[in-house]
């Protein structure tokens, strides 16, 4: 690479600018795209539980029985349907009208008076594991406390429940939302970074103006910056417009530094932007190269960003693999952003490896960013 | 090293990766100072190459290139500031107007202040685009883009001009108008390489280059090339039989290597000079004569190609001859009443009518982008007409039963095999799409691979082919079936000379036997192989008629004898007044 004029840098940038204006496109995977990405994801994708739909088949009609079936009519999240037979309930948990069921059988109250220990039979749907889960944690639940509450001490005194009462940090009222939003803005952005820059240099070699450009006196540097700067611009207002979005629209809270954030946005976004210049070059064809930079972008960043999935959870070789897309380390970084604030510990080593994955990539293009078509 | 020598090549080589045949091979010659030398050859010749090589653009595989005594590759720096050059398809963001791609280009060449406002001043004042600096690059016609092309790379007083195939895609008045315009260049001591595949236009040159397969065949001045040629060339006239009869009787006598249809006449080039076939054998009629012509570039071509390709067709051979269908008017085997089609505002097809008769060649001709594909298109149910209406054999093929399109060929004007297939697996896929079964397919995709010379191709994948070996599957794809009515669509374009005599063989052949063809091409010359021609300019039909009616239309006293690139520019002028 030799050097760079201003004069040539400044026009390839408006050319590049006029072209981005020009084609609506460009302003529907900028500003588009990303809003409605950020709505599908902050509400489609729950993992709250809402109130949960719960049969009972009471057996017995002793008091320790209706008492039982009492307590869980008064947990807040379930709502509890009583049945007249197991074959009714169970037709109904097979056609989705309830969630689970509970049956209390004809002799309990008689087992729990004479110490025998009573027992309530749980039955979930495992097709659904995850309401299956809740559906036995709040029996469950409601169980304990129904026992402490009846439970007599030696003295005839109800036994004083040991209460647990859990507190999250960073995300008090435990909203999914708060914590999903920003991860999903880092899936977003990679989407939108990989697909600007993957269009921009294909465009150039499908419509013969590259050969063109080649013919002039512009170097490679100044073909590559010219490819960044508007588009890391661009990029920026798109980032800006998701942070607006979250915070304003969707009501999530935002802790952090501004500064901060725009410093690890612009970070990312050379890291994306050049993953999609990479592509974008070395295919030269436009389709493949956004289809390429879906796959490689999207997919990855859905799935190894820890946006939704835990990434310790992860089995050594995928956690591994996550270190290698900067979606993993932006969305680490937005979710302490947003949550906890700026935290210096998570989010310098986290820049640390974005700046990395930057550098790499925009290598990468330039030794492939040639003067000549062979 | 020749001291007037603009540009020097010596022994220049150029492979691809992945590709066996080299794409320059062994390429030697030198481009004089304020000339234009034209780069001639058909599709894959190595032109393209040749020029990119030269700008720069792509590094030798051996050899030695200088231009204005600099090594594109090492000296690139200091080279690209005194070469022009403009791609095939111009080069233009199609997304930029007109000043804007002016601009670009005057920055990156570093053309500023009081000269950039002169040079632009000039050059739109130059290129007749004044008017129109405003408007989107993308929405210029093919004319006005090149003008603007040639514009952009004129930039920073360039002493060399690389044009890649600058006619393509562009009226013949608009080509014209660029030639104008060069000439004058070079006057100023531009040293221009053109490269076409239209033999017409390098006849104009100072200087021209003949390849084919990566190697310059002959070299010299247009004259030179074709003084070799002198005594070989004669006209028949006063022909008592059909003209494309005459032909294929004349191409088989010894004496002729190469002829063609020239309206009413037949032009042939002896083998030697002095050396006539038999007029009596040929049964050319009582009242035939031989009249000596000037040569063309294309006879030395041929020639060096080692002449035509005879006159029979072995396609012709193999087809049955069909009996006219007494329900069918013989004079409307096809039909086209009307037919407009618009694109939003852009109207392609406006009211075009015309008809064809049974075993009768039609031509559709006009520049690329005029609206000869849409119209044709339309015709055979491709394309739902805007209002009108398109038949073929009485039927309209977009409401017709697959039965009725059973009596149709159709070749698309881009390669539109599969070119993942081998060519085996090409020719049995379209004979079961037409319903060849058992026998009878076995049978005919033998006959086709006899027929087009395939067999030794067979297993290669359809995408590997030479571009004249794919036009020929693709022929014999669409006539396997011994259709009534064959739709070809620009058959010829990009092919060689020699390929191209063979493809008009075997339409004439197949007329013979009754089957009805509309063929279209950009090619002016062909239209004299035509029984009738339609001329589409910007989507109407400006004139109708056999091709020698139309070029005696546009005859003068100072020119008696018309090309039909004359007549077509009268035409159109014609048309526009």
């Amino acid at each position: 690479m030799s050097g760079i004029s201003g004069r040539r840098l400044l026009a390839l940038c408006r050319k590049e600018s006029y072209q981005i204006v020009r084609d609506p496109s460009n302003i529907l995977i900028a500003f588009v795209l990303p809003v409605m990405l950020l709505f599908l994801y902050g509400f489609a994708i729950n993992l709250d539980s809402s109130l949960v739909k719960l049969g009972v088949l009471r057996l017995d009609d002793g008091p320790a029985a209706v008492s039982f079936e009492q307590q869980l009519q008064g947990t807040p999240a379930l709502e509890v349907h009583h049945g007249a037979s197991l074959r009714e309930l169970q037709t109904a948990m097979s056609r989705g009208e309830i969630r689970g069921l509970v049956v209390i059988q004809n002799d309990f109250t008689a087992r729990w008076l004479h110490g025998q220990g009573a027992a309530i039979q749980v039955l979930t749907d495992g097709a659904e594991p995850n309401t299956a889960n809740f559906v036995s944690s709040y029996v469950q639940g409601a169980w304990q406390k129904w026992q402490e509450a009846r439970a007599p001490l030696a003295d005839g005194t109800p036994v004083p429940g040991v209460e647990l009462r859990p507190r999250a940090w960073y995300n008090p009222a435990t909203i999914s939302r708060d914590y999903l939003v920003p991860g999903s803005i880092a899936v977003v952005m990679t989407v939108i970074g990989a697909l600007l820059t993957s269009l921009v240099v294909a465009r150039e070699w499908e419509r013969g103006t590259m050969e063109a450009l080649l013919a002039t006196p512009v170097t490679a540097a100044e073909l590559l910056l010219s490819k960044i700067l508007p588009y890391y611009l661009l990029g920026m207002v798109a980032m800006a417009l998701c942070t607006g979005v979250a915070v304003l629209l969707m009501g999530v809270p935002f802790r952090g530094s501004f500064l901060v954030l725009a410093f690890t946005s612009t970070l990312f976004l050379g890291a994306a932007l050049g993953f999609g210049l990479f592509l974008s070059t070395v295919l030269r064809d436009q389709f493949n190269a956004a289809q390429a930079a879906l796959t490689a972008g999207f997919l990855p960043a859905m799935m190894l960003s820890g946006f939704v999935f835990e990434i310790n959870s992860m089995p050594w070789p995928l956690r591994l693999l996550t270190r290698l897309f900067p979606a993993r380390y932006f969305a680490g970084s937005l979710q302490t952003l947003f949550q906890a604030g700026t935290v210096p510990a998570i989010l310098i080593p986290n820049d640390l490896f974005l700046a990395l994955l930057m550098v790499v990539w925009l290598t990468l293009t330039a030794r492939k960013t040639t003067r000549t078509l062979d | 090293m020749i001291p007037e020598a603009a540009i020097e090549v010596r022994d220049l080589v150029k492979r691809f990766p992945g590709s066996t045949a080299p794409a320059l091979d062994q390429v030697t010659t030198a481009m004089k100072a304020g000339t234009i030398t034209g780069l001639v050859g058909p599709d894959g010749a190595g032109k393209t190459t040749f020029l990119r090589t030269l700008a720069g653009l792509l590094r030798p595989t051996q050899g030695e290139v200088r231009v204005l005594g600099l090594d594109p590759q090492a000296q690139s720096g200091e080279l690209r500031d005194h070469v022009g050059y403009m791609p095939q398809k111009f080069g233009l963001y199609e997304d930029l107007s007109v000043l804007e791609n002016l601009t670009l280009h005057a920055d990156l060449r570093n053309v500023v202040g009081a000269e950039r406002d002169a040079t632009f001043k000039q050059l739109l004042a130059f290129t007749d685009l004044a008017s129109f600096t405003g408007r989107y690059a993308g929405k210029l016609s093919g004319g006005m883009k090149q003008k603007l092309g040639l514009a952009c790379s004129l930039l920073g007083h360039p002493r060399i001009l690389l044009l890649d195939e600058p006619g393509v895609g562009v009226d013949p008045i608009s080509r014209r108008e660029l030639w104008k315009m060069v000439r004058a260049l070079s006057r100023d001591g531009l040293t221009v390489v053109w490269s076409t595949a239209y033999l017409d236009e390098a006849e104009l040159c100072d200087d021209v280059r003949l390849m084919a397969e990566g190697r310059i065949r002959a070299s010299g001045t247009p004259q030179e090339l074709m003084a070799v040629m002198a005594g070989r060339c004669y006209q028949i006239a006063q022909l008592a039989d059909r003209p494309r009869n005459l032909l294929h009787r004349v191409l088989n006598a010894p004496e002729v290597i190469d002829g063609a249809i020239q309206g009413s006449q037949v032009r042939i080039v002896l083998r030697e000079p002095g050396v006539f076939p038999d007029l009596a054998r040929l049964n050319a009629g009582p009242r035939a004569e031989f009249k000596a012509v000037a040569p063309r570039l294309e006879d030395a071509f041929i020639s060096l190609l080692g002449g035509g390709p005879g006159g029979d067709s072995a396609l012709a051979e193999v087809t049955h001859a069909r009996e006219p269908d007494p329900a069918l008017d013989p004079d409307a085997i096809i039909r086209a009443q009307h037919l407009c089609k618009t694109f939003g505002a852009f109207k392609a097809t406006d009211d075009v009518s015309f008809a064809v008769a049974r075993g009768e060649i039609f031509g559709l001709l006009g520049p690329n982008g005029a609206g000869k594909s849409t119209a044709f298109k339309m015709e055979c149910g491709l394309l739902k007409p805007t209002s009108g209406q398109a038949l073929v054999m009485g039927l309209d093929l977009q409401h017709s039963p697959s039965k009725a399109r059973q009596q149709l060929g159709y070749m698309a004007q881009k390669f539109s095999l599969y070119g993942q297939l081998s060519v085996r697996r090409n020719l049995l896929f379209f004979s079961e799409i037409y319903g060849l079964q058992g026998e009878l397919q076995r049978f005919k995709v033998q006959q086709m691979i006899e027929t087009f010379d395939l067999a030794p191709y067979l297993e290669t994948l359809a995408g590997d082919l030479p571009l004249g070996f794919k036009q020929r599957l693709a022929l014999a794809c669409c006539v396997m079936h011994e259709p009534q009515v064959l739709f070809l669509d620009e058959p010829t374009s990009g092919v060689d000379p020699v390929t191209r005599r063979e493809f008009w063989n075997h339409i004439h052949g197949l007329a013979n036997k009754g089957v009805t063809i509309i063929v279209t091409t950009h090619f002016m010359d062909e239209a004299e192989y035509c029984d009738r021609i339609g001329l589409v300019f910007r989507g109407r039909l400006i004139a109708l008629g056999r091709p020698d009616d139309l070029k005696r239309r546009c005859a003068t006293p100072e020119r008696p004898d018309p090309t039909m690139e004359d007549a077509f520019i009268d035409l159109i002028l014609e048309a526009e007044s």
